[in-house]
């Protein structure tokens, strides 16, 4: 019973967590469009003359949105029309159960794991959910029945396949080196260290999977410089027929992807929840020394490192799509296909010589 | 491959630039947020109805009618300003002063200011200096058209 419980209380913290996080990415979007740009951003929403910088303008974008008239077209498909934006939202916020957002938390004698479910295939998992994630945009394309939704679910089908061959094999060196598909036992081999004294992370045993990855994950949250589906200023993409809050629900779903190819980004490549020379009981220098912590203050700083991680690559994904222009189609596909798919490749290939070499 | 990895080093260039942006900007932002005075600001924005520009002196704002010493209006109803407007957006009736020097005076002026392009032709052609466009009045935006025609009322006072 109170492990039914404990599960229960863990799904409604992450999907809290997940959902608050994303809201807010909306935000953090626009200002720091806008800090880049040297704006500043929204910040007239107020409740009760207070602003807070703006801190209230996710609430005052979705109640806006809950009122908009939800129109749908009487030559669309009604039924996939409606479903096509929860298949989206949903693929994507399931992936959120295999993240590990800490290790063992230990209350009252009971060893709580810090992730919803801890199963043997969880990487295979988020990768086969996110990849799904395509049927709500090419069904959006597709039900609305006009030619540039078509278009855009089309192109986005597309990029996201072509995309998905590359993300895959950059994991494939990964997966050599941490040889385990649980994203769990992947953060647990990265608290190793290397040659005594540099944490083991993925970022400096598989630097070039690293950027593959980095890539072709962006290329799958479809936001600008990979923007095919959408491509608001040729076909303005696969949710033309959409208002209120299903369009809603489609753009939500864009900064949900964001927030988890960072959190992907952050357990594969660095660390997870791992403080570097941070054990179970406390900070083991290497040049000697150690600094004892209790259990729960060690728990919170793997949590704290873990967001912290998460919103570092949250904030340099924003600034990618506020730095690059779009690429055209056939760029897209270059990139993909001659440039990332051979690199990713190389990096398989070159992965294994060097671990046949060391040992 | 050389020029991929031109474009590549141009690609990490263009990610510093917006970065070093960034972080100058936000450095401005947070000093301000505890109130520490600087020269530079985070942002150029101004914000609007809480702060205002400062209206340059050539600036044509909203019309003004000038008055003589008596107090009546200067223009002579000479339809110059009626003639040159582009936008077609004044009307002016005239009638007779009892005063020779004057001979005509403007029994209705009004300017449509929802049609007005604010170009100041009328304020050049006046040939009694009768119109001007420096009251620095920008705000003038209503709900409803009729409450745009400006008549003389309203444009002398």
């Amino acid at each position: 019973m109170s492990d039914w419980i404990i599960i229960l209380i863990k799904i409604i913290c992450a999907l809290v967590w997940f959902l608050v996080i994303a809201l807010y990415l909306t935000w953090v979007e626009r200002k720091e469009s806008a800090v880049i740009q040297d704006r500043i951003g929204a910040n007239r929403a107020y409740i009760w003359k207070f602003r807070f910088i703006g801190l209230f303008q996710p609430f005052a974008d979705a109640i806006k949105m809950l009122f908009k008239e939800d129109f749908t077209p009487r030559f669309s498909r009604r039924f996939l029309h409606n479903l096509a934006p929860f298949i989206s939202f949903f693929f994507v916020a399931i992936t959120v159960s295999a993240i590990p957002f800490g290790d063992v938390l230990r209350i009252g004698g009971r060893e709580i794991k810090l992730q919803i479910v801890d199963f043997n295939v969880s990487l295979l998992f988020v990768m086969a959910m996110l990849s799904l994630g395509i049927y709500g945009i090419i069904l959006a394309g597709w039900s609305s029945n006009n030619r540039y939704t078509l278009l855009g679910g089309m192109r986005g089908a597309a990029q996201l396949i072509s995309y998905e061959v590359a993300l895959g094999l950059s994991l494939i060196g990964l997966i050599m080196v941490y040889p385990s598909l649980k994203l769990s036992a992947i953060v647990h081999y990265q608290g190793e260290l290397l040659w005594g004294w540099i944490p083991k992370w993925g970022v400096f045993l598989q630097p070039l999977g690293l950027l593959i990855f980095f890539f072709a994950a962006m290329a799958e949250t479809k936001r600008v410089p990979f923007d095919l589906p959408e491509g608001e200023n040729e076909i303005v993409g696969f949710f033309t027929e959409y208002s209120g809050l299903k369009w809603g629900l489609f753009m939500f779903t864009d900064f949900m992807e964001v927030l988890i190819v960072a959190c992907l980004l952050t357990t594969l490549f660095f660390g997870g929840w791992q403080v570097p020379w941070l054990y179970a009981d406390g900070f083991h220098f290497p040049w000697g020394g150690a600094w004892l912590l209790p259990h729960g203050i060690v728990v919170a700083f793997q949590v704290l490192a873990f967001n912290l991680k998460v919103f570092f690559f949250c904030w340099l994904q924003i600034l990618v799509r506020w730095t690059y222009p779009r690429f055209r189609y056939d760029q897209v596909m270059d990139l993909g296909w001659k440039l990332l798919v051979p690199l990713s490749l190389v990096n398989i290939a070159g992965t294994a010589i060097l671990m046949s070499l060391i040992g | 491959m050389i020029k991929a990895l031109v474009n590549f080093i141009a690609i990490i260039k263009g990610s510093l630039l917006t970065t070093r942006h960034f972080m100058v900007n936000m450095w401005f932002h947070t000093l301000k947020l505890f109130r520490i005075k600087t020269k530079r600001k985070g942002a150029v924005t101004i914000q609007y109805p809480e702060e205002k520009r400062e209206i340059a002196p050539r600036h044509r704002s909203l019309h003004r009618l000038l008055k003589r010493e008596d107090g009546k209006p200067r223009c002579v109803a000479c339809m110059l300003c009626v003639t040159v407007c582009p936008s077609e957006c004044m009307y002016v009736e005239a009638a007779e002063d009892p005063d020779p020097e004057i001979q005509k005076y403007p029994s209705t002026f009004i300017i449509d200011l929802s049609r007005c392009c604010f170009c100041g032709f009328c304020v050049e052609a006046c040939p009694e200096d009768a119109i001007r466009m420096d009251t620095e009045q920008i705000e003038f935006a209503e709900y409803t058209r009729d409450r745009l025609l400006y008549d003389l009322e309203k444009l002398i006072g």
